[in-house]
């Protein structure tokens, strides 16, 4: 049986499909991909449904080797430095790794989550239907838990092997402002307010995690309170608590909760958001649903155009560092 | 349609965009039994008609969330799906199962029942008896896995949340703040104050069905002594369900 064997795991690795539907009515959250983008593209480079499940490397990086057989895999991780064997990787590629050959997905440039997912899956049992994790109730495969050195994570058997090819997309990142719809309880703020946080700078805090980006910036004054009776909480939701300063609700949200919800974060946003660094600045702009739904369909990655900018990774090897893709 | 009419204008819930992916129906801002049966007889109409888009749905008190991809279903074709549950036929009577929950309520697992008794005027007897003598209606989920919120706690039992929460009160808890009261599923941070405790398992990710309670189904607690507490609670360990559902 394959495996890939954990060298190194920085805080925060954890397993993640696109989430585990249907339980949040018994207070389960989904969980899922900070980003669901580049979730999707790893997928797509290892030859997987885009709803399979990846590793999510968190900020301090993770470094592997395959146990008893190659192990293909895709990965996307713009941002970080790649290294096979010590030598330098482009941040998305599909590539078959040999037994004895130890990868690292190390903190790079920019960004905080990447993902590695194995071709052909994991041989994990579902928990309640789904391979996500959920760090705060323990829900998820290969214990529930974040990831640590030493742990092999059984892998089910995979096509034959193929040519390794990498994505090299020279486009930064998209720009611009973080756009959300507001509601449900923007009447909680007075239109002035409103208009003061799209005008506003605020930084990603220090106090981050997978459940909420709290963000330093200007308090928001509540027009009439800060208790709401409880109601159901969307990803993304932008919650304005007692003290003013506003958080964005990410993968690992509570299901319900008391304090107002100024807006949402647009789902073709929320990865930007949440591959911003603690200190790093940003604005928000209001949308509407259509221009939200607009996005979302842009954003949704394609594998036949994915497959059409692969290069093989021979081509790319020798590449100066000017030259070398991000 | 004069029936039907009424209904419609009775019921004209306000639906607030949470995203692009997810709206809330709201029926009003406040706890009121009125408002959380609207909500659980539309959380119920639309389990009975099925709809592609919609993905889950999480009642409150108050309001009812429907998440949903609207690149299969658009958020106009959403709304008319929702006025059309609300407007339509009321489904078969939404009334969930009666369980009867053991629940201890000797003082070595009911921390607070001497506070709760001295702060609402009661003694311990009568606090036991008012709580162990309703029929509770669970409501919602939330917080966290198997946190059951119910309604049906006697006004009598009315206190704020404790000035300090504890850092973690046991699973099965039963406790009680600002009018409500909760079955604690899993271990967690609480400000609320403990009744009493159930041996049985809301939640156990092991077990199938994981949740033994949905939203909409009603609960008794059925006291229990310490000693009685203890082999229930061995048996629930062991994964044995000892709860028991009403015929």
């Amino acid at each position: 049986m394959t495996g890939l064997r954990l060298l190194h795991a920085g805080p925060a690795c954890t397993v993640q499909d696109a989430g585990r539907p249907g339980y949040l009515r018994f207070g389960v959250t989904p969980a899922g991909p900070m980003d669901w983008i580049a979730h999707q593209m790893a997928n797509i480079l290892a030859g997987n449904p885009v709803e399979g499940a990846a590793i999510e490397i968190g900020p301090g990086g993770l470094a592997l080797a395959a146990e008893g057989g190659p192990v293909r895999i895709g990965l996307s991780a713009r941002g970080f430095r790649v290294r096979r064997d010590g030598s330098d990787l482009p941040a998305r590629v599909a590539l078959t790794l040999q037994p004895g050959a130890r990868l690292e997905i190390a903190p790079g440039h920019a960004a905080l989550w990447a993902y590695l997912s194995p071709s052909g899956g994991f041989d994990a049992a579902p928990v309640m239907g789904s391979l996500a994790t959920h760090l705060r109730s323990g829900i998820g495969p290969f214990g529930g838990g974040a990831l640590a050195p030493g742990q092999v994570l059984a892998l089910r058997p995979a096509a034959g092997e193929a040519e390794d090819w990498a994505l090299l997309d020279p486009a930064p990142p998209t720009a611009g402002p973080i756009r959300f719809i507001p509601g449900p309880q923007d009447d909680y703020f007075s239109p002035e307010t409103l208009a003061g946080f799209a005008a506003a700078d605020y930084t990603v805090g220090p106090r981050s995690d997978r459940m909420a980006y709290r963000l330093i910036g200007p308090a928001l004054a509540h027009a009439r309170g800060h208790d709401i009776v409880s109601d159901g909480i969307a990803l993304g939701a932008i919650q304005v608590p007692g003290d003013g300063l506003p958080l964005v609700l990410m993968a690992d949200r509570q299901p319900t909760g008391g304090y107002p919800k100024l807006g949402t974060v647009i789902r073709a946003d929320l990865p930007r958001l949440a591959q911003m660094r603690p200190g790093q600045p940003l604005r928000f702009a209001p949308a509407t649903v259509e221009e939200a739904v607009r996005a979302l369909r842009a954003a949704i990655p394609s594998a036949a155009a994915l497959r059409a900018r692969g290069r093989p990774l021979r081509s790319v090897r020798g590449l100066g560092p000017a030259a070398r893709p991000v | 349609m004069a029936d039907r009419a009424l209904r419609a204008r009775m019921i004209a819930p306000r639906y607030l965009d949470a995203g692009e992916c997810a709206l809330t129906v709201e029926f009003g801002a406040a706890i009121d039994a009125g408002l959380t049966a609207r909500v659980l007889a539309l959380d119920a109409a639309l389990a009975a008609r099925p709809c592609a888009g919609i993905v889950e749905t999480v009642p409150t008190y108050r309001s009812l969330m429907v998440h949903y991809d609207p690149l299969i279903l658009p958020r106009a074709g959403l709304v008319a799906h929702l006025e059309a549950a609300l407007e339509g036929p009321a489904p078969a009577p939404a009334e969930g199962s009666l369980w009867h929950l053991p629940a201890c309520y000797d003082p070595a697992v009911a921390t607070d029942l001497a506070h709760v008794a001295a702060a609402t005027a009661l003694s311990p007897g009568q606090v036991v008896a008012a709580h162990a003598g309703a029929t509770y209606t669970v409501v919602m989920f939330g917080f966290a896995p198997g946190w059951a919120y119910l309604a049906g706690l006697p006004p009598g039992l009315t206190l704020p949340r404790r000035a300090s929460p504890r850092d973690r009160i046991p699973g099965g808890s039963l406790i009680v703040a600002a009018g409500q009261a909760i079955v604690a599923g899993l271990p967690m941070p609480s400000g609320w104050h403990i009744l009493g405790r159930t041996p049985e398992r809301l939640f156990s990710p092991s077990r199938s069905p994981a949740f033994l309670l949905a939203p909409g189904d009603r609960i008794r607690f059925d006291p229990v002594d310490a000693a009685a507490f203890a082999g229930l609670e061995a048996r629930a360990a062991a994964g044995e369900p000892v709860a028991r559902k009403a015929a």
